[in-house]
């Protein structure tokens, strides 16, 4: 199985590359891409370089162009694939049908990877893809069990990639609407949930508050450990019940299934975190890279270290495994 | 992480302000010196105030990448700012240079950010991406006596890095 290794800047990218990533998956500094954040992403010559010092070390680079065009502004999405294909990108990961059509009809020999962000989870939509638009891998949304994988797996007529590692998006991805709810803005429109404008960190006394819009999301007590202001993460009364209502702050790591995951037929891991730093890449990969090339007995142990980077320094194995609430 | 031992409080207590100053704006030009790319990932957040407040100092700083420049000022007169951050020296040190990972020092409360979320985001990205290395960096400024000081420099860094949990390279 591949290991695909997140970085948001040229620097978190070499360190994926020199810590042992089969492939790293990056995107423009524009609405194209999934993880529109400030200060983070690639400009052209950034990506041709980083392609470059991949490549040198036998290191595949995919480029997400995983947001939804908006109408009359196609030009964008079309001048972003023709830029990242120029540049020598090994595949692009598209989420848009409309884009994926485009890229295939013009550069048929491009490989194409359906982004989590299309959310195509069953075998009818996978293998309407796989004809329609020739993509050759599809990254499954977070919500399917690994015995949902493996019956998938049967069906389909490409490779899967799923995540294993990182933060965790617990909706059907592409169809979430609660950060367009609460600040008007969407990663499937413009590459961001529970965007960075829209949130405050306040201090009541010994108690971290955090803030979405006009939303308060979570107050943490002292001692206990914090995440980040995610909506579908935040603490909230719901009928006479004070609680997570969706997810807890958590992030997902399912490392510990990869015999199981290789069984069911998947082909990828992906590594969840474009948005974090390069020393969390470089821990990350260099570790599940370990765990990935050690025996099973050995694993555990590996990869205990990994959760104090976590989101509340807590992993689930989301909904691989799932009792749902 | 280590914090600061107690000494260096009670100095920075004792040294004037304007010798303070000094020194900082001179790291600052250094830094910029050699990290040519360093604000431009800022983009619009480069007009922006960020304060860094180490919390076993008694002192704050305000950096300001649009002119660039930094002031320092006592911690019970904490600067304007757009945007803050607040923790031990050493640890805002490693963020500055990526050797930490921020979001894991937040969820873990070691770090307190406050203020414009967008800005601090941004800053933390360009300060990931741009290579800094205080020991070489600063070490640089210290004219034929370089490789003494950032051997000194590397070494402080090496013990500190092994104290703090989590941490590597
Ligand atoms: S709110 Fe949660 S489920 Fe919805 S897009 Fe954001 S991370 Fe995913």
């Amino acid at each position: 199985m591949e290991l695909i290794c997140p970085a948001g800047t040229p620097a978190a990218f070499r360190e994926a590359v020199d810590a042992g990533a089969d492939a790293v998956y990056c995107g423009f500094r524009d609405e194209t891409n999934a993880r529109n954040f400030p200060g983070l992403n690639f400009t052209r010559d950034e990506l041709t370089e980083a392609i470059g010092y991949a490549r040198r070390r036998g290191v595949k680079t995919l480029v997400a162009l995983n947001t939804f065009m908006r109408a009359g502004q196609e030009d964008i999405w079309y001048r972003a694939a023709a830029d990242a294909v120029k540049a020598g990108a090994d595949a692009l990961i598209l989420a848009d049908f409309g884009l994926m059509a485009h890229v295939a009809e013009t550069w048929p020999e491009q490989r194409i990877h359906v982004s989590v962000q299309a959310s195509a989870s069953n075998a009818e939509a996978v293998n309407f893809l796989v004809d329609a638009f020739g993509a050759r891998r599809v990254v499954l949304p977070r919500t399917l069990t690994i015995d949902d994988i493996a019956r998938l797996a049967r069906q389909i007529r490409c490779e899967i990639e799923i995540f294993v590692f990182g933060g965790l998006c617990v909706m059907a991805e592409g169809r979430c609407s609660l950060s367009s709810y609460a600040t008007g803005r969407s990663p499937n429109m413009n590459g961001v949930c529970s965007p960075a404008s829209h949130v405050q960190y306040r201090r009541e006394g010994d108690a971290l508050v955090s803030v979405l819009g006009d939303y308060t999301i979570n107050r943490f007590p002292a001692g206990e450990a914090a995440g980040y202001p995610t909506l579908c993460k935040g603490r909230f009364h719901v009928g006479d019940k004070d609680g997570y209502a969706f997810e807890d702050p958590v992030s997902l790591d399912v490392m510990d299934q990869i015999d199981r995951l290789r069984d069911a037929g998947v082909s990828a891991l992906k590594i969840e975190g474009r948005q974090r730093g390069k020393a969390y890449v470089a821990e990350v990969v260099a570790t599940l890279r370990r765990a990935l090339d050690a025996s099973a007995e050995e694993r555990g142990r590996i990869l205990a270290r990994l959760r104090l980077l976590s989101e509340g320094n807590r992993t689930t194995a989301g909904a691989y495994e799932k009792r749902w609430r | 992480m280590m914090r600061l031992p107690t000494f260096f409080s009670m100095l920075a207590k004792h040294v004037p302000l304007p010798v303070i100053q000094q020194a900082a704006a001179a790291m600052l030009t250094q830094i910029v010196r050699r990290h040519g790319g360093l604000f431009e990932r800022l983009g619009e957040h480069r007009e922006k105030r960020y304060a860094f407040l180490p919390s076993d100092l008694p002192l704050a700083f305000l950096v300001e990448p649009a002119i660039p420049a930094v002031s320092v000022s006592r911690a019970q007169r904490p600067p304007a700012a757009d945007a803050a951050v607040e923790g031990p020296l050493f640890m805002l040190l490693a963020l500055m240079e990526g050797r930490q990972d921020a979001d894991a020092l937040f969820f873990s409360r070691d770090l307190t950010v406050t203020g414009d979320m967008e800005a601090m985001l941004a800053l933390r990205n360009a300060l990931d991406d741009s290579g800094i290395d205080l020991p070489g960096d600063l070490g640089a400024m210290a004219g034929p006596l370089a490789p003494f000081v950032s051997r000194a420099a590397s070494g402080v860094r090496s013990r500190v890095l092994a104290e703090g949990n989590p941490s590597w390279n």
